[in-house]
């Protein structure tokens, strides 16, 4: 029972599993990430996870918000203005121009003046970058639209270096996982291989493995009740249990076309994820940095964990995360406390004058 | 990505200095709806009933003793309707049975609830004895109910107080900031709100000659749950805004403002007039039910809002950077705040 609530441990024999089966997981290399959400989809394809919702969040490409009971990969995107390592865009220093916004609305009301050189049939009118070179032509009416202005494009202002971050969020299948420890009815459970794992005909939809999870990963499905899939029930990546019992790779990783998600045994990833942070500080990426990877975290280490480009939580991920069952002994002696406190004064309550 | 910084107008999120991705939490907050803090209050008014119905038997107090049976009937099955309502699969309720697991706060709460309920259940069956048809009442089963209710009302008092703390810890073992940092003071606060609020039903129920006990309960259950509450709020670091901002905060004062006047209107009142005693019972019970819905709704706000989750985590990171020493439990020794409000 040694370090069964906290450090460092083998996840499956703790759980009483006697088979050899190497702990697996996953390595997300984000620095090769292209954002193509091939992952979303195989995952989504595989598990036949329903669709939750198709909205245009205005969080670059991201507009799955976030993991939650049917999206059990989520691609993040974070637009920065600085240069990756030692990539050099050749943009930085140069004029920004005017927002596009004002492009397109100079465009509006000129063809509303009857002038259709700008809506696109007749190019000579604008430069490459989309920008009219106004022949003379009638200024254009004040029509009280309104008109907005992007930070950075008022005039004279310049072009930044640029990077854009990337970073294919899943399951963290933690060494000392609060989900599975809340869980009242059994559902979650430590598979052999090390992963948790919930069972959808046990899981009563309690909700406590939602709040207790420190990455915000588990949720419970919201939909049609006997029309959705797991209806009610708390959901969430599985590790694809079903394929890699069968010795294959889980669908996000067979799907991932940069090899940005790597599947294998937990002990072999660290030491490839280690290697490719050393090639990348070599490389003069010197924000490389591992996230997850180490046993004496929080967490006891992730089953799945992270090459990193910033701090964390640019991410959304916490910088710091620890299982909340860390201090469950405590608080289960403070409870008994306080239980002894209400006991004896209940007791002396009585004891007085009538 | 966003940076929030003092004086930045297109700051997302005010003004720690952090980052969040988009200002989106980091944590979920858990689903659960108002079932929650209403089953705490429920629960904590049953829990202490109970125990006024044992102690109100064994001084012959009939009145008291029936108030706190039934109060803890009541209470005890509105709870249970409550927790049921709330799983995703009401209709799944009895998974909750399948295992023990002491790592699960709500299993624990789940096997306390069984072994106390029957019992519970029973001695209030054993006060409704007289609705029974005569013929019934003096037959077998009428006596053995009347014999089971002092035994049945006991074993219901032991478990009893169980009832009332475990609930602070079903919070506090969850990655939701303000209930997690709360967890040292929140099964002091709570069995003090259950006390207020079960002393004040008492004395609602029990006439003036019976309800000393009830009135004693509630104020001691008073005074603890202001004076923990202070101090919890003072060991959280940010984490204790959530209980001043908003729905909550209004929640929160308005539970002081109630369970201070009807702590200081039982004490002073509650035992010579009968109107007092309801209208002081009244108010501490209403500011126990404040106070969980308070810390209910803070604890859901804390989720929401990233600052929560990144801030305490980065002063942890920076002083074990710092090579501050840290507290036994691992936190950085107040002081050490980035930022102070």
């Amino acid at each position: 029972m040694s370090n069964s609530f906290y450090g460092p441990l083998d996840p499956a024999p703790d759980a009483g599993w006697r088979d050899d089966q190497p702990r697996k997981g996953f390595f997300t290399d984000t620095s090769v990430c292209i954002g193509c959400k091939a992952c979303e989809v195989a995952c989504k394809e595989w598990n036949a996870v329903p669709e939750d919702g198709l909205l245009m969040l205005g969080s670059s490409y991201d507009n799955s918000g976030s993991l939650g009971a049917s999206t059990w990969r989520h691609v993040k995107f974070i637009e920065q203005p600085k240069s990756f390592g030692h990539q050099n865009a050749g943009m930085a220093g140069t004029a920004a121009g005017p927002a596009m916004t004002d492009v397109l609305n100079r465009t509006a009301d000129s063809a509303l003046l009857g002038d259709r050189t700008a809506l696109g049939t007749d190019h000579s009118g604008l430069d490459l970058l989309g920008q009219p070179v106004p022949p003379a032509r009638p200024a254009p009416v004040e029509l009280g639209m309104p008109l907005s202005v992007l930070p950075g494009a008022a005039d004279g202002a310049q072009r930044t270096e640029f990077r854009w971050l990337m970073e294919s969020d899943v399951c963290k299948h933690c060494t000392h996982a609060a989900c599975l420890d809340v869980c009242p009815t059994g559902a979650l459970f430590r598979t052999e291989f090390g992963t948790v794992v919930v069972q959808d005909d046990i899981c009563n939809g309690c909700g406590y493995c939602v709040p207790a999870c420190p990455f915000g990963v588990i949720d419970r499905r919201v939909g049609e009740k006997g029309v959705t899939k797991n209806e009610g029930v708390a959901q969430k990546c599985t590790l694809c249990y079903d394929r890699i019992g069968d010795g294959l790779q889980p669908a996000c990783a067979q799907a991932c076309p940069t090899q940005s998600i790597q599947y294998g045994d937990v002990e072999e990833l660290r030491e490839r994820a280690q290697a490719r942070v050393d090639t990348l500080h070599e490389q003069g990426v010197h924000d490389a940095r591992l996230y997850g990877h180490d046993t004496h975290d929080g967490i006891g280490g992730l089953g799945a964990f992270f090459l990193l480009l910033d701090e964390p939580e640019v991410y959304g991920l916490p910088p710091d995360p620890v299982v909340t069952t860390r201090d469950l002994p405590e608080m289960w002696r403070k409870a008994g406390l306080a239980a002894l406190t209400m006991l004896a004064g209940a007791v002396a309550v009585f004891g007085g004058r009538r | 990505m966003s940076k929030g910084k003092r004086g930045d107008k297109n700051a997302v999120v005010p003004p720690a200095e952090f980052t969040s991705y988009y200002g989106r939490p980091v944590v979920k907050a858990s689903p659960w709806e108002h079932d929650i803090p209403a089953y705490l209050f429920m629960g904590g008014v049953a829990a202490g009933s109970s125990l006024l119905a044992a102690g109100a038997d064994l001084t012959d107090r009939p009145a008291l003793r029936r108030t706190g049976r039934l109060g803890a009937l009541v209470g005890l099955t509105l709870s249970m309707a409550a927790l049921v309502r709330d799983l995703g699969r009401p209709e799944r309720f009895l998974n909750m049975l399948r295992v023990v697991k002491v790592t699960s706060p709500m299993s624990v709460g789940t096997w306390i609830l069984t072994a106390y309920g029957p019992f519970a259940g029973l001695a209030a069956a054993a006060e409704l004895r007289g609705l029974l048809p005569r013929r019934v009442r003096d037959g077998i089963v009428g006596r053995l109910l009347g014999a089971s209710g002092t035994p049945a009302g006991l074993v219901a008092a032991a478990f009893a107080p169980a009832v009332a703390s475990y609930t602070a810890v079903l919070l506090s073992d969850t990655a939701t900031p303000t209930w997690h940092e709360a967890h040292r003071q929140l099964p002091f606060v709570f069995v003090g709100s259950a006390c207020a609020a079960s002393g004040g039903l008492g004395m609602i129920g029990a006439p003036l000659s019976e309800a000393g006990p009830a009135r004693r309960l509630a104020v001691g259950g008073a005074l603890l749950e202001l004076a923990v509450e202070r101090r919890m709020e003072q060991s959280m670091g940010i984490t204790a805004e959530p209980l001043h901002a908003g729905h909550a905060g209004q929640l929160m004062r308005a539970s002081q403002v109630l369970t201070i006047a009807g702590a200081a209107g039982a004490a002073l009142l509650g035992g010579r007039s009968r109107g007092a005693a309801v209208v002081s019972g009244a108010a501490l019970m209403a500011g126990s039910a404040c106070l969980r819905f308070g810390i209910f709704d803070a604890g859901q706000a804390s989720a929401r809002d990233p600052r929560y989750t990144v801030v305490p985590q980065r002063e942890r990171l920076a002083a074990r950077a710092a090579r501050i020493v840290p507290t036994s439990d691992g936190r950085p020794p107040v002081g050490t705040a980035q930022e102070k409000r």
